[in-house]
């Protein structure tokens, strides 16, 4: 399976305008690390606010992007701050940055 | 992909950077000029300082999230009707409806469907331009208060009693002045007569609510009450004869004939409210005050006075207004005598 749906990411490069897809590419490859390091520490602090909207938007950039597994990940994490249950969110948070790793390095591929 | 619309002035507003981004120039593919806020609060300051057509509103933002924002636009007098699309996730709904019932527009759902939001912010803008122009033309005919009335709380047939005051005009002889000169030239004169009255009215807060052949009728104090509205319909009545000495004095100069007008104001108890239907409404008054104010203005003639008012609005006027006791009357139709008072014109020309 691939990481990235090439349907979702054709349709987001002709919304955006071609030229502008680098952009939108390299702000998500500057601000993903800065998410998935929310959650950790949100998690080390027990902060279930700060957990949920650092999830929740990496979720919703990965679905724009058309990384359905990524955002799959994301949503289980973010339903876990929701419920109150940090602690049960298991070896989740290492499977999101594994997945992570292959959409960045997709991505990268897919600049123009 | 060019929008075939005209473009709008959009405002997006989301804390996301990615959505923030890919919104902004998504937009701007379609001509848009686009700005954005990355939370609500900074959203609040730019759309109190700037004019926007349509907001692209997301719910979860720190500082001040969506449903904080659609709270100040209700309670906001100058933002309530501009339209707003919420952009949310689609596991979300329950919240966009919640955002719906807050007076919200329209909905997106994130990730983006570029059809879909090319739709909805052009639904959206029409309805921004619909309502613009629908103000407008409140604000032709109505005080900016009845108007905002009007555009926020619609058109409630209902009627309800209000104190207010009334006032009827009539050009004296209008029948005989204008069959002596040409229709084009009758059209003229009142178009240009109306414009005056209403200038006059709208001036001193009242609305014009009725226009019958060369006879008007306005309210002062409804449909939004205020308790100056006696001294106001008086200042309306002396404004409008001076306005329309100056009328005169530039027809004199056309060797056109002089118009002289009655007025009469009386002020009380009256039932207020559209009538009418949904699609075609005016708001009006009816009841005792509204005759008496009509008998008061037809009385004129006998008095050969400009402005006639009744005891009560007398009452409600400063000292700086004088008037000539004219003594009790009893109008046709009406059991009780009514005491009558004449306004002095300001200018001593008029008197």
């Amino acid at each position: 399976m691939p990481t990235i749906d090439k349907t979702t990411f054709e349709e987001l490069k002709q919304m955006s305008g071609e030229d502008f897809i680098n952009e939108l590419i390299d702000t998500f490859l500057e601000d993903a690390p800065k998410m998935i390091e929310e959650i950790k520490a949100a998690l080390d602090s027990n902060n279930v606010d700060a957990f949920r909207r650092a999830a929740h938007s990496m979720k919703s950039n990965a679905a724009t992007f058309g990384a359905g597994q990524l955002a799959e990940l994301a949503k289980e994490l973010e339903m876990f701050g929701k419920e109150n249950k940090l602690h049960e969110t298991g070896d989740r948070l290492k499977a999101l940055e594994e997945a992570y790793a292959s959409v960045r390095d997709e991505l990268k591929g897919l600049k123009s | 992909m060019k929008s075939s619309h005209e473009p709008g002035r959009l405002l997006v507003v989301d804390d996301n950077r990615v959505n923030r981004l890919l919104l902004t120039r998504a937009l701007e593919q379609h001509e848009h000029r686009v700005s954005n806020a990355e939370n609500g609060r900074i959203a609040m300051e730019m759309l109190k300082s700037q004019a926007f057509d349509v907001l692209l509103l997301d719910i979860d933002m720190p500082e001040m999230n969506g449903f904080e924002v659609l709270e100040a636009l209700l309670k906001d007098d100058d933002l309530r009707d501009l339209p707003v699309i919420m952009t949310s996730a689609s596991d979300e709904l329950d919240r966009v409806v919640k955002c719906i019932e807050m007076g919200a527009e329209d909905y997106l759902v994130k990730p983006l469907n570029p059809v879909l939001l090319r739709a909805r912010v052009n639904a959206s803008l029409e309805k921004k331009r619909l309502r613009d122009v629908q103000k407008k033309l409140f604000r032709t005919f109505a005080t900016p208060e009845v108007a905002n009335q009007l555009m926020k709380e619609g058109f409630s047939l209902g009627g309800k009693y209000v104190t207010a005051s009334v006032m009827f005009t009539d050009i004296r002889s209008f029948t005989s002045l204008s069959e002596k000169q040409d229709p084009s030239d009758t059209i003229e004169l009142l178009n240009d007569y109306f414009a005056l009255m209403f200038d006059a009215i709208t001036a001193n807060n009242g609305t014009v609510n009725q226009m019958e052949g060369d006879g008007l009728m306005a309210i002062f104090g409804a449909p939004v009450y205020y308790d100056k509205h006696r001294e106001d319909a008086v200042y309306a009545a002396l404004e409008m004869t001076e306005l329309l000495k100056a009328f005169n004095e530039q027809r004199l100069m056309q060797d056109k004939e002089e118009i002289r007008i009655g007025i009469g104001i009386a002020s009380g108890k009256v039932i207020a409210g559209y009538t009418g239907t949904q699609h075609r409404a005016t708001y009006t008054c009816v009841g005792d005050t509204v005759n008496l104010s009509a008998r008061i203005q037809n009385h004129t003639k006998v008095t050969g006075t400009p402005i006639l008012i009744d005891q009560y609005t007398r009452e409600g006027v400063s000292d700086e207004i004088t008037t000539q006791d004219l003594g009790e009357v009893v109008f046709k139709g009406k059991q009780q005598a009514v005491r009558i008072f004449a306004v002095d014109p300001r200018d001593e020309s008029l008197r």
